[in-house]
């Protein structure tokens, strides 16, 4: 393929620095590829192509005066609307922030901006990040490149079908139970949600604080470390950032995956993975072998209570920073109420959608008097024994793998009346948030036509392993280079 | 445990701001009895000696407490619903 849309944001970035390519140029035919194929596939709920090609003249600008240390020159970029950007709508996928625009820029952004990228888009996205699937979203219904009657996953659907669909090389999503690392393996791309603080919070619409992090989507590993290590590091407007600085993962790449051991928990896989997905990854743990890897088997006992623990924290969270949605700062506000208390209930009920609304009660509840012990309490002691169960994990592996979900791309509509179907879906993923432990979805294969994700989780702070064992492997494998059917062009 | 019943739904919305429509007490309840009934396995787990967690934070620190630029007051009424002046303006909160 010779299309500028079919390239890696590494060789963007390698031909705009040499002045092979102008970044004006790949914008265009970005902006072109999504006038094509975005009505296939509905990923983004803002397009801007005036402001991303003034960014991009700017960056043209820079390398003509001299400027050669812009890592990610020209590559374009889609972000998911949860992040924020000066004066561009941010909607997180509810009617509650219909037409706010923020008054700053998130930090992640301003990074990847000034290492050359160029945003060209808002990405759809479950409403404020909760959901499984994007059809939380109360504009529209994102579509799965590779079966368009099919969900992209979520909630950051729309960068991982915008990645999917080549309308951009990388895209910024949010990960609180595996927002990053599910709709990576349901679109066929990689996914990496970083360790809780490695990436600043600044200007990210807060869901579950403690669990919330943002991270890349792209379709290789190597354009994941390159955009990782324009992404990190300590930020002062981030009080949870880690006083650390951006790793340059390049050098890890080239070591491979020789050495590394891969830990299995096959107790926690027992039951529910889908015989295809399974499959897959029984042959992507003996194509590591063959690389070099060393498979061993792991426990995690406590595991098989994450999606519990996780739906009490998160909702807990949630319940506390939703309370900012009164329709006095910003957002929505019905009209014609007399006093504050029913002001702030209407608003509320016509702001947010179901899911919204029902993780709100939920999180209330798990923190209300009689029940806070209970719930919320024993929530965070498991959440411990879940750490501790890692901390042990990794005394014998560098990384855990799973497969990232227990099946492929469910239909649209198939478990949205059922809020608890939709949450064991993400079995696999939520256990890395709540120990704050970086995990790595790279595409493995497929079942049935629908891509199947590899799950690589690490020690705090040691994305540098994953990144070597997915980099190794996608060398060894064509699994990522597959180019979903209707979309060829 | 709980079994949370339309009674629940109402008292946690009030807690909560959120005006319900009926139909969305009845689903909300059956769903949050649904989900609190699967949560309630973690409840058989002895975590008597285990310390909670609360984040997975390892190494922040305090800044220095020292004044910065903060954000122009214009700029952060201009999102408001009803500014006004120098403040955000809202329905009676006391009486009536």
């Amino acid at each position: 393929m010779s299309f500028l849309w079919s390239l890696s944001a590494s060789e963007i970035a390698g031909r705009v620095r040499s002045r092979a390519l102008s970044a004006e140029e790949v914008t265009r035919a970005h902006l072109d590829r999504i006038a094509a194929v975005e009505p296939k596939v509905d990923a983004f709920l803002h397009i801007f192509p005036d402001r991303a090609l003034a960014t991009a003249r700017e960056v043209d600008k820079a390398l003509a005066a001299g400027r050669s240390d812009l890592p990610l020159a020209g590559v374009p970029v889609a972000v998911k609307d949860v992040l924020d950007i000066d004066g561009i709508p941010t909607t997180c996928g509810s009617r509650m922030l219909e037409g706010y625009r923020p008054p700053f820029t998130a930090t992640a952004v301003k990074r990847l901006e000034a290492a050359g990228a160029v945003p060209l888009g808002k990405t759809n996205m479950d409403e404020f990040a909760m959901g499984s699937s994007t059809e939380n979203s109360a504009y529209k219904k994102t579509r799965n490149p590779w079966d368009p009657t099919r969900v992209p996953g979520g909630s950051s659907g729309g960068s991982a079908a915008a990645v999917a669909a080549r309308m951009t090389p990388i895209a910024l999503g949010t990960d609180t139970g595996g927002s990053i690392r599910q709709p990576a393996a349901l679109c066929g791309v990689v996914g990496l949600k970083p360790t809780y603080g490695r990436v600043s919070r600044y200007g990210l619409v807060a869901f579950a604080s403690s669990l919330d992090q943002i991270g890349p989507f792209s379709r290789t590993t190597e354009d994941a470390a390159l955009v990782a290590s324009a992404l990190f590091g300590a930020d002062p407007s981030d009080a949870t950032s880690a006083r650390r600085g951006a790793p340059d993962f390049a050098q890890d790449l080239a070591c491979g995956a020789a050495g590394l051991r891969v830990g299995v928990p096959w107790t926690f896989l027992e039951k529910g993975v889908d015989a295809g997905v399974m499959d897959s990854f029984r042959s992507a743990l003996a194509e590591l072998e063959r690389l070099g890897a060393h498979v061993v088997d792991v426990t995690l006992p406590h595991a098989h209570h994450a999606i519990a623990t996780y739906y009490i924290v998160a909702t807990a969270e949630a319940s506390s920073n939703l309370a900012r949605y009164d329709g006095v700062r910003y957002g929505l506000r019905t009209p014609g109420n007399h006093d504050l208390r029913h002001m702030y209930g209407e608003s509320r009920d016509q702001g947010f959608g179901a899911e919204v609304k029902r993780r709100i009660i939920l999180g209330t509840f798990v923190l209300s008097s009689g029940y806070y012990d209970a719930y919320y309490l024993q929530a965070q002691k498991v959440r411990t024994l879940i750490r501790r169960d890692f901390d042990a994990a990794f005394a014998t592996c560098d990384a855990v793998a799973t497969p990232t979900t227990p099946g492929t791309a469910f239909r649209l509509g198939e478990k949205t009346d059922d809020p608890l179907q939709m949450y064991l879906a993400d079995i696999f993923t939520v256990p890395a948030n709540l120990a704050g432990i970086p995990g790595l979805s790279i595409p493995c294969g497929f079942s049935g036509g629908l891509p199947v994700g590899l799950q690589l989780l690490g020690r705090p702070f040691d994305e540098a392993s994953l990144l070597r064992l997915g980099h190794a492997f996608e060398r060894a494998t064509p699994h990522h280079e597959a180019l979903p059917p209707s979309l060829g062009d | 445990m709980a079994k949370v019943t339309t009674d629940t739904v109402d008292h946690v919305a009030r807690l909560a701001h959120v005006s319900l429509t009926p139909e969305e007490r009845t689903m909300f309840a059956r769903q949050l009895d649904d989900i609190l009934a699967y949560a309630e396995s973690i409840q058989s787990l002895d975590t008597a000696s285990v310390p909670p967690m609360s984040h997975a934070g390892t190494d922040e620190a305090f800044r220095e407490d020292v004044a910065g630029d903060s954000l122009d007051r214009g700029r952060a009424l201009a999102a408001a619903p009803d500014p006004a002046d120098r403040l955000f303006r809202v329905p009676r909160a006391l009486g009536g």
